[in-house]
């Protein structure tokens, strides 16, 4: 599979979940592990460009396909990528623990819906759970987002 | 393969079976991914309805412009269904064989009389939807068939689809499915039931748990039919 650009080895085992190949196989820790049924959004990954949940697919599957994990946003390792830099401004996040989930999740909500309406927000964030925020200034960042990748 | 193997289940979107498999509350012994199987993802115009693969994702029905206009009824069920996110992932026909009676998507095959086609190295069949559905997580599918296509009429007007649940994208305490004249009811027995639109509730024995009490369920029911058929 090819993760984030690299060619990377599939997983030892056909029963191990593409969150744990990515954190324990690849050491890319940045996608966060919660809930592992799907509830919480901390995993979720771009598999061919759209948001997945990492734990409710088996590494295996991946294979052939393209998955990019917070780690591939950021280029060149400098300059954040949009989402990442409107979550700064807007102060989008406190602990972090949910944010590489909700970053990948708008990533895929902006390509979707380029411009979003507050409803097609809410939907689009609907599916992340964050205990600290309240998510206004989640909601903000998104807003932000979209200003800022505007062409 | 199916047919060869004991104690497998097909593996197509994922989204309900891996999560009990991460629960070990399902453990197959085998798994069969049918994700590579080329040429089964179509959403396409059949018999004045449409048919949905067994690959075709949640959100290609949700997108899917020929679904918005011979059963926009299935498009406003898939939206309810979980989060986009999941729908990427999820599919129309998992749903169905997955058989959880708190679903949308089952509820809204039996009230259109829509069917499924299942398909084994014995050949092909057609289940309806009346049958198909035969408890808990259960359904007319025997374990060497994988259901290939689903299948829904045209959606009648007016049709409605209408739930409560405690959170956004969570699965409804109830819910209910008009098209047109007909009614089929989930979240509230042990399958989506067909129901009288004048007395939905007649013999209807909901369980309770820690979200809902049995009465408050009915309740639900009666509260949702009234607002559906009012239109």
């Amino acid at each position: 599979m090819r993760v984030n650009g690299v060619e990377q080895p599939g997983p030892d085992e056909a029963r191990r979940l593409l969150s744990d190949h990515l954190r324990h196989g690849l050491g890319l820790t940045g996608t966060h592990v919660g809930c592992e049924h799907g509830v919480c959004g901390c995993c979720t990954v771009l598999l061919d460009g759209a948001p997945v949940r990492s734990c409710l697919m088996l590494a295996v599957q991946a294979e052939g396909h393209e998955v990019t994990t917070i780690e591939g946003l950021a280029a060149d390792g400098e300059a954040l990528h949009p989402v990442q830099q409107a979550f700064h401004e807007c102060h989008g996040l406190q602990c972090g623990f949910c944010t590489p989930g909700f970053v990948m999740s708008v990533v895929g909500l902006l390509a979707q819906h380029p411009d979003p309406t507050d409803e097609q927000v809410d939907e689009g964030i609907a599916g992340n759970l964050c205990r600290c925020t309240g998510y206004a200034s989640i909601r903000r960042a998104v807003r932000r987002a979209a200003d800022l990748t505007k062409p | 393969m199916l047919g060869s193997l004991e104690d497998a289940k097909v593996l197509a979107g994922g989204q309900s079976l891996v999560p009990l498999l991460n629960f070990r509350l399902a453990r197959p012994a085998h798994l069969v991914d049918i994700n590579r199987i080329g040429g089964l993802d179509r959403v396409y115009a059949r018999d004045g309805g449409v048919a949905v693969q067994a690959l075709a994702r949640q959100a290609a029905v949700e997108d899917s412009e020929l679904v918005a206009r011979v059963c926009p009824l299935l498009t406003d069920a898939v939206r309810l269904v979980a989060h986009r996110v999941i729908r990427n992932r999820g599919t129309v026909c998992g749903s169905l064989a997955h058989a959880d009676s708190a679903a949308e998507l089952p509820a809204v095959m039996l009230a259109l009389g829509g069917h499924v086609v299942a398909r084994s190295s014995r050949g092909e069949r057609r289940i309806e939807a009346g049958d198909l559905f035969t408890g808990v997580f259960e359904t007319a599918l025997a374990p060497d068939e994988v259901m290939v296509e689903a299948w829904f009429p045209a959606s009648p007007r007016p049709s409605a689809v209408r739930e409560e649940s405690r959170r956004h994208g969570d699965f409804a305490l109830a819910g209910i499915v008009r098209a047109g004249e007909a009614l089929a009811l989930f979240g509230v027995a042990a399958t989506p039931v067909l129901a009288d639109p004048r007395e939905p509730t007649a013999g209807l024995r909901p369980s309770g748990d820690l979200e809902a009490s049995p009465e408050f369920r009915l309740q639900l029911v009666r509260t949702l039919v009234a607002q559906a058929f009012a239109a």
